[in-house]
């Protein structure tokens, strides 16, 4: 807003937002409250994992864990995983900018469409890239020329970027709209151009977004066991499920479990330093008003290029894939289930999985964005320990906990709904924090001077801050949800079926013409609540 | 007083940790209190004889209608569902199935510990059944339902009855390769004239199994020569066996280790598919591994639950396991042959006791060892 008001608060910024655990004593106990309890739930796989290692010798867990077998793992999954999100940033931060803030041809068609690879299960995009560009696969035979091979390093890393970097673009998205564009608009006026003000002005307040994002793809990168697998690149997850699937000795898989959530603990932290800035925000929402569109003039042909080729590789190959596998099973007389039950079965839990994360992620996310108490920033933190997590991991140990605490409510939705929680909460707690932190505390600040109730100013000036990033939150889960495989396996109530049941089944036990329309329900489902993000921008803009 | 606000609210923070443990793991976001009685109406059948169930059997056949039975399935649903459907059709006892990976519903079931809701496990894997057995989780099937297969096939204890049998062949891509082309033995594979032309899937359980029973058949030491044979060839490493064939049909390489069955699957879907099942009659390379059931000694319907074995080696059942097409496994009651497959007997499988395939853990080690994995 206006330079002197900045000035002002960020000269008051020291005063009222003191650091240390006093200002905990300004949050509203319905806040810190639900947050805490949350916090302790999100735990819950990790002291799984604690009570299933300690039946290991100690002599034992010293020779894993300092193996050079577990350091190599370490080191590749490390390795993949920085570069998965160092290409996702520098693939989502500028996607985002175009769908949002330019005049890019089929802006709203590319906005939900580079979103999309999102809601294709690893194992199934990993899958078709596999037979798209395998030596002898489908772009071999038909067009007569040999891609790169898909394996090893390259493909695992080409494919989980596709398929991840939504995560970066979404978070994005969401902050983008949310931002002011006062600074955006002084910097034009003073001469600057659009790509100019983008990097120096635009790009800076997109950090904590950007970050949450990026936070998001490394941690689901460590989690990964669809993709690393097919495309052949060994990491400390696929090892994991190894020792879980081939021993049935739960005690060492549950070691490598705890390493992982120790490289969880490392890169929350480091996320923090980049998404620092906390006290020091650059706009204030004033108004809700729209950003005026840039104007990409010769940059148009670019911009389209770069998403349309990753709407190609992200989308129309796995969708080809899929299409060509329908086609020849109808052909040679298999019949296609439309699956009307599994869809309408993944849209429940996935509705039921994205309004439950909100709700229990908008209390930490609140929590941690406003306060500096340092167990609001341990609530955070524990909230990504079941996401980093191989899905057999969280799934086991809600497995061990559930059947033996809340025997009543073991295997029915409610358990499952529960797990979806556990695995996904930080993607929605990522997105409100950032939104919120798109604002400073001080106008909480402003309403408490100016008499409000502090229930009110929770009420009336908090939460609809937190409006945006809840719906950006609740997209991530849902597309992330309707994907889910391990927990929902074992988990959901006996018999429940969902899309991405059916096309693991089909596709494990290769029954491909039935695993495709189950796989297209994936994507059609998916785009739903993209949709709605759309839809709800241009009635802001209205 | 700085100090005693903190104080409070550290000492709030463990009250909330306390409600929460107090609570059981409660969520933030669910009204309902997870708390329950942790004592289960029933207790377990611990207590019973486990090696006779089937003592009664009059007591049990006029409820036995309205029972319904769990199955955890490790086997497919596009398997094995409308089997599991026939059998309601047939008996009137109602069936839930949990389908998931078979280790991992394994690894299930031996974390659900007593509470388990599973009466029936059905896995595709000799170790599996084993690892189950060998936490003591079966009851010891009734003899003459041990009786339909033949002795290999079922745990030496009675603890669980192979339903189907898969043979390890050698897929091999036909447009590349003649029948007489390939060898009678895994063995021959390490020769460098199949450097760059063999799939593997070593993460796959019926790969491990097969390594397992080289290790109990030959030593560890010719194990782990024959792996390291193969991998100086450079084999082409796949993720599971539907992957290896459809890497030998595309010509990426030209042999597949492979369970025989996945065949059938593609050329169901693609009659001009290039590849063909080459047996490997009395090599360990031709193992005849089971998918088999046990019946959970926890189950609170060890009735049903034998019924449900009993009605998957009827005749019915078996032929036509033996003929679908889409699924084509060798039926292993005696005297019921597959019209499709050769005969149990002509493949002269190596007689390896299968249920001595349990040191899954060694294998595992020595497969990471040689780096296989790669």
């Amino acid at each position: 807003m206006r330079p002197a008001d900045q000035v002002i608060e960020r000269h008051e910024a020291p005063a009222s937002v003191t650091r240390g655990p006093r200002s905990v004593t300004r949050t509203h106990p319905l806040v810190w409250l639900p947050a805490m309890v949350v916090a302790m739930a999100m735990l819950i796989p990790a002291v799984y994992l604690v009570i299933a290692a300690s039946e290991l010798p100690l002599e034992r867990i010293l020779e894993i864990v300092t193996d050079l077998e577990t350091l190599r793992l370490t080191g590749r999954t490390l390795g993949l995983a920085a570069s998965v999100t160092g290409a996702s940033v520098l693939l989502g931060v500028p996607i985002a900018w175009l769908t949002v803030r330019t005049d890019l041809p089929g802006r709203r068609f590319f906005a939900i469409a580079t979103a999309l690879p999102l809601v294709i299960p690893t194992y199934v995009g990993a899958f078709a890239l596999v037979a798209a560009l395998a030596p002898g696969g489908l772009v071999e035979s038909w067009l007569g020329w040999r891609p790169p091979s898909p394996y090893g390093f390259g493909g695992a890393f080409v494919a989980l970027t596709l398929f991840t970097f939504p995560y970066v673009l979404i978070t994005v998205q969401a902050a983008l709209r949310g931002l002011d564009p006062s600074l955006e608009e002084a910097s034009r006026s003073l001469g600057r151009g659009p790509f100019v003000t983008f990097l120096r002005v635009t790009l800076p307040q997109l950090r904590p977004s950007a970050a949450a994002g990026g936070l998001l793809v490394t941690l689901y990168v460590l989690s990964d066991f669809g993709a690393v697998s097919i495309l052949r690149y060994s990491t400390f997850t696929r090892t994991l499920y190894l020792q879980y699937r081939t021993a049935f000795d739960r005690a060492p898989a549950a070691l490598l479990g705890l390493l992982l959530v120790t490289l969880t603990i490392i890169f929350v932290v480091a996320e923090a330093r980049v998404a620092k800035d906390r006290g020091q925000q650059f706009g204030r929402r004033g108004p809700t008003r729209s950003a005026p569109q840039v104007a990409l003039k010769r940059w148009r042909i670019p911009a389209v290029v770069l998403c349309s080729s990753v709407v190609l590789i992200g989308l129309v190959i796995p969708v080809t894939v899929i299409t060509y596998w329908l086609v020849r099973g109808l052909a040679s007389g298999e019949t296609a289930n439309l699956a009307f039950g599994p869809a309408g079965r993944s849209l429940l839990v996935a509705a039921l999985g994205a309004v439950a994360a909100v709700a229990a992620a908008a209390p930490v996310a609140i929590w941690s964005s406003r306060s500096r108490s340092r167990f609001a920033r341990l609530a955070e933190r524990a909230s990504f320990t079941g996401y980093a997590l191989p899905g057999i991991v969280v799934a086991l140990a809600l497995v061990f906990v559930g059947i033996r605490v809340a025997p009543g409510l073991y295997q029915t939705l409610a358990m499952l709904v529960f797990a979806y929680v556990v695995l996904f909460l930080p993607q929605a707690v990522g997105a409100i924090r950032s939104s919120l932190l798109q604002v400073e505390g001080n106008v909480e600040a402003a309403a408490r001077t100016l008499g409000s109730p502090r229930l009110t100013v929770l009420r009336r000036v908090t939460l609809p801050l937190a409006r945006r990033g809840a719906w950006a939150g609740g997209a991530l889960v849902f597309l992330t949800v309707l994907k889910e495989l391990p927990a929902t396996l074992l988990l959901a109530p006996t018999g429940y079926d969902t899309l991405a049941v059916r096309v693991w089944s089909a596709t494990a036990e290769a029954f491909y013409t039935r695993a495709s329309v189950p796989a297209m329900w994936l994507i059609v489902l998916g785009s739903i609540p993209l949709a709605v993000a759309m839809i709800r921008e241009r009635g802001e803009r209205l | 007083m700085k100090i005693r606000r903190t104080r409070s609210r550290v000492l709030a923070a463990f009250a909330v940790l306390a409600l929460v443990v107090a609570a059981c793991g409660g969520n933030g976001d669910d009204p309902e209190p997870a708390a329950e009685p942790d004592d289960t109406a029933e207790e377990p059948v611990d207590d019973e004889p486990v090696d006779d169930p089937v003592d009664d059997d009059a007591d049990a056949a006029d409820d036995v209608s309205d029972v319904t039975l769990t199955v955890y399935s490790g086997r497919n649903e596009e398997l094995v569902g409308d089997i599991l459907n026939a059998f309601t059709d047939a008996t009137g006892i109602g069936i839930e199935v949990r389908y998931g990976d078979t280790a991992e519903l394994a690894a299930t079931i031996l974390e659900e510990g007593d509470a388990s809701p599973a009466d029936v496990y059905f896995g595709q894997d000799a170790g599996a059944l084993g690892a189950l057995e060998a936490a003591g989780r079966f009851v010891t099937l009734p003899d003459d339902v041990l009786d339909l297969v033949d002795d290999r096939f079922h745990a030496p204890s009675g603890a669980w009855t192979g339903i189907t049998g898969r043979a390890r062949v050698i897929a091999y891509n036909t447009d590349m390769l003649d029948a007489g082309d390939l060898p009678d033995s895994v063995f021959d594979l390490t020769d460098p004239e199949w450097q760059g032309r063999i799939g593997w899937a070593p993460e796959n359980g019926s790969f491990q199994a097969f390594v397992t029973a080289m290790r109990v058949e030959f030593g560890d030491d010719t194990a782990r020569e024959w792996l390291e044979g193969i991998i100086a060839n450079d084999p082409v490493v796949f993720p599971n066996n539907t992957t290896t064939v459809e890497g030998v049909s595309r010509g990426e390489v030209e042999v597949g280790l492979v369970n025989h069955y996945y065949l059938a699957r593609f050329t169901a879907e693609d009659p001009d598919f290039p590849v063909e099942n080459h047996f490997l009659p009395g090599d360990i390379g031709g193992l005849v591994n089971v998918a088999g059931v046990g019946v959970l000694s926890t189950s609170e319907h060890q009735e049903a639950a034998i019924e449900l074995v009993r009605y998957l080696l009827s005749v019915d059942v078996q032929e036509f396991f033996g003929q679908r097409t889409d699924a084509l496994e060798f039926p292993l009651r005696d005297g019921v042959d597959s019209p499709e497959l050769p005969t149990l007997e002509s493949l002269g499988a190596p007689d390896v006791d299968l249920s001595q395939l349990e040191d899954l853990q060694g294998t595992l080690q020595l497969l990471q060892e040689v780096g296989a994995f790669q």
